[in-house]
């Protein structure tokens, strides 16, 4: 009898000490401080922050560097870590008009209070392989750097004011927001829900739904109307004052969308939002976010909805990266009982037809 | 008790946790087979490996509790024995393969061939709670048809199977209803475990983490897999026996060999070793 049942134990002792080895590389290499990670791999610290739902560059770095550099893995660490974390109040909202952005752009006008404000970006870069630094960095001159700019009004307040946008504040009676990592999603959500689910949804599930809009599978005419970078201060009232205290600041990145509305019987036509808002620099999954925000706010508009991301129960629970990554990945777990219960089935199906077969050769023999 | 992981409270969740997780579990045991939604938290262990059998294990566990995790039957399996692991360092709780010992199982598409005994609780880990989801994706529109007890869709599917094949085409997570009211998966064991689940002696608790579900079967209880009055559920034998232990009755993993023979043997490794004791051999 060779059957194995015993050895589940050793080997998953030596499974995680091969994984320690291989996360290492070679030793005669340096070790990579996570503070390195945080420091020079910031957007996609940024990224493991927004999937998590946790601000910490210090600890997604170390994540990061735990998870051997797995981005999903490393969210996933990270929203471990964060479940343990006590509650100790709710933040004010955050006021992203306040934001000190180090980048803004808008494509609806050519110049507005506040200006255009590149930044950092990949946009005009040419995206050339740079072989002369695989032997090292040159130090970065820095002489483009600018003080952040304060407050710069958002390009759609002066459309809001004549009406022309709708606004974006909370109208009357609007409920508390859910808190989806504590309350069990009860489908449709609202706006607030969905937002929480889009904003730490896996960034390549939401570029392609935000994508999906664009090619025909929705229609949401958009135009970006305020993108910005930059740092937000956050606030909260503790119970033992009646005024907001700042307790520190985050970093964030917001796009405003502004899609085309033809109106209805009840309603003038006029530009409505689709918002997007991470944690870190996500700028891509800003974007896409906002689609995506536009598209699942069909029923509001009495549009039709016929396409997936205009329909939560498909653009937003499988767009959970964390949750995804397990589901797809137990498949790898022992099925045995399972595909034994389907291989008994399919024997006895097949058993079936070939009796009948046998039974209609006969018939076909006599007659 | 030298390696509870410090930092951590008693079974890893904290204590207010764990009383949000027992409030769901009254309300699912007072409901039989009605799906509770409940605030799942994100776990240490990978969605779809056991996140919410673990949390109700969580919940319900204490220091004088005897565990035993299985997974298809075995308690030597990789993941049954990282969760057995992370329960034994969270909580410092004696463990056990053996079925009667325990006091908490928890387990993944099996049920103990052992009958389960009065104050026994089974933990099963549930992937997909909801069982109509392969006819109505739509969760806002199952939770109304459950609300109405509207089943003539999965009534439709078992009748188009014996239409089409003459036998019902699920094998396992094959569903029951449970004390005549709410349908409901039995999570992934084989259609030849259900008969187990009716009137059992033990509480049965089921944990859904990435769907954030809990249900429950409370002790004796009536649970009825789906059937017609002229196409009654059966079992079917598998007509082999145990390399082992000789058993027949037991369900049986096969296993293919390098010589190309096949064997058989108890998928419940504790049940296979305890006929081993008792001097049962295969003939």
């Amino acid at each position: 009898m060779y059957i194995a049942v015993k050895g589940g134990e050793r080997a998953i002792d030596a499974s995680r000490r091969l994984l320690a080895a291989a996360r290492r590389g070679d030793a005669a290499l340096p070790e990579l401080a996570a503070a390195q990670i945080e420091q020079q791999m910031g957007l996609l610290v940024g990224r493991v922050m927004a999937e998590a739902s946790l601000y910490d560059p210090p600890l997604a770095a170390l994540a990061l560097r735990q998870a051997y550099g797995d981005a999903i893995e490393a969210t996933f660490l990270l929203r471990a870590y964060r479940t343990t974390l006590p509650r100790f109040a709710y933040s004010e909202p955050v006021d992203t008009d306040r934001m000190r952005v180090d980048r803004r752009v808008c494509a609806i006008f050519k110049d507005l209070p506040g200006g255009q404000l590149l930044g950092p970006t990949f946009d005009y870069t040419q995206r050339l392989l740079d072989f002369a630094t695989q032997a090292g960095e040159p130090p970065v001159v820095d002489d483009a750097a600018g003080a952040d700019v304060e407050a710069v009004p958002n390009a759609l307040s002066q459309l809001a004011r004549e009406g022309l946008v709708e606004p974006c504040e909370p109208s009357d009676g609007d409920p508390e927001p859910p808190d989806i990592t504590r309350d069990p999603p009860a489908y449709p959500l609202p706006r607030t829900g969905w937002l929480q689910m889009l904003a730490r949804a896996d960034e390549g599930w939401v570029l392609g739904m935000g994508y999906s809009t664009q090619r025909g599978y929705a229609h949401t005419h958009p135009f970006a109307g305020d993108l910005r970078s930059g740092r937000v201060v956050v606030e909260l009232v503790p119970d033992e004052l009646d005024f907001a205290i700042e307790i520190g600041e985050v970093e964030l990145t917001e796009c405003q969308m502004i899609n085309q509305f033809v109106g209805s019987a009840e309603v003038a036509p006029v530009f409505t939002r689709g918002q997007g808002l991470v944690f870190g620099r996500g700028e891509r999954k800003a974007i896409a976010m906002s689609l995506v925000d536009r598209a699942l706010r069909a029923a509001e508009f009495g549009e039709e909805a016929s396409s997936p991301a205009q329909q939560q129960e498909f653009a937003l629970p499988q767009g959970d990266s964390v949750e995804a990554s397990g589901f797809v990945q137990h498949l790898k777990l022992p099925h045995y009982v399972t595909f034994e219960s389907e291989l008994q089935l399919i024997r006895k199906l097949r058993a079936d037809v070939h009796a009948r077969a046998a039974d209609v050769a006969r018939q076909g023999d006599a007659g | 008790m030298s390696d509870i992981a410090h930092g951590y409270n008693f079974a890893y969740l904290d204590e207010r946790t764990k009383k949000m997780i027992r409030r769901a579990l009254l309300k699912a045991v007072a409901i039989p087979g009605h799906q509770v939604p409940f605030g799942s938290r994100e776990m240490p262990l990978a969605y779809g490996w056991g996140t919410g059998g673990i949390q109700v294990t969580a919940a319900v566990i204490g220091r004088d509790d005897v565990l035993k995790v299985i997974d298809q039957g075995s308690d030597d399996t990789t993941n049954a024995v990282n969760i057995r692991q992370f329960f034994a360092c969270t909580t410092g709780v004696r463990t056990t393969t053996r079925t009667r010992e325990a006091t908490l199982i928890q387990t993944r598409h099996r049920i103990p061939e052992t009958p389960l005994a009065d104050g026994q609780v089974l933990v099963y880990q549930v992937p997909q709670p909801e069982p109509l989801y392969r006819l109505e994706p739509r969760r806002a529109e199952t939770t109304r048809l459950h609300a109405s007890e509207e089943y003539g869709l999965v009534n439709v599917k078992l009748y188009e199977d014996l239409a089409q094949w003459g036998r019902v085409e699920t094998s396992y997570d094959y569903p029951v209803k449970v004390d005549g009211r709410y349908v409901m998966s039995p999570s992934p064991i084989p259609a030849f475990d259900n008969p187990k689940m009716h009137m059992s002696p033990a509480l049965q608790l089921f944990g859904a983490g990435r769907e954030k579900r809990l249900y429950a079967i409370p002790p004796y209880t009536d649970v009825r897999s789906l059937d017609f009055e002229d196409h009654p559920f059966r079992i079917e034998p598998q007509g082999h026996a145990c390399e082992r232990c000789g058993d027949g009755t037991s369900f049986l993993d096969e296993v293919a060999g390098a010589d190309g023979r096949v064997r058989w043997t108890c998928s419940d490794t504790d049940w296979c070793a305890g006929r081993v004791d008792q001097g049962h051999r295969h003939e």
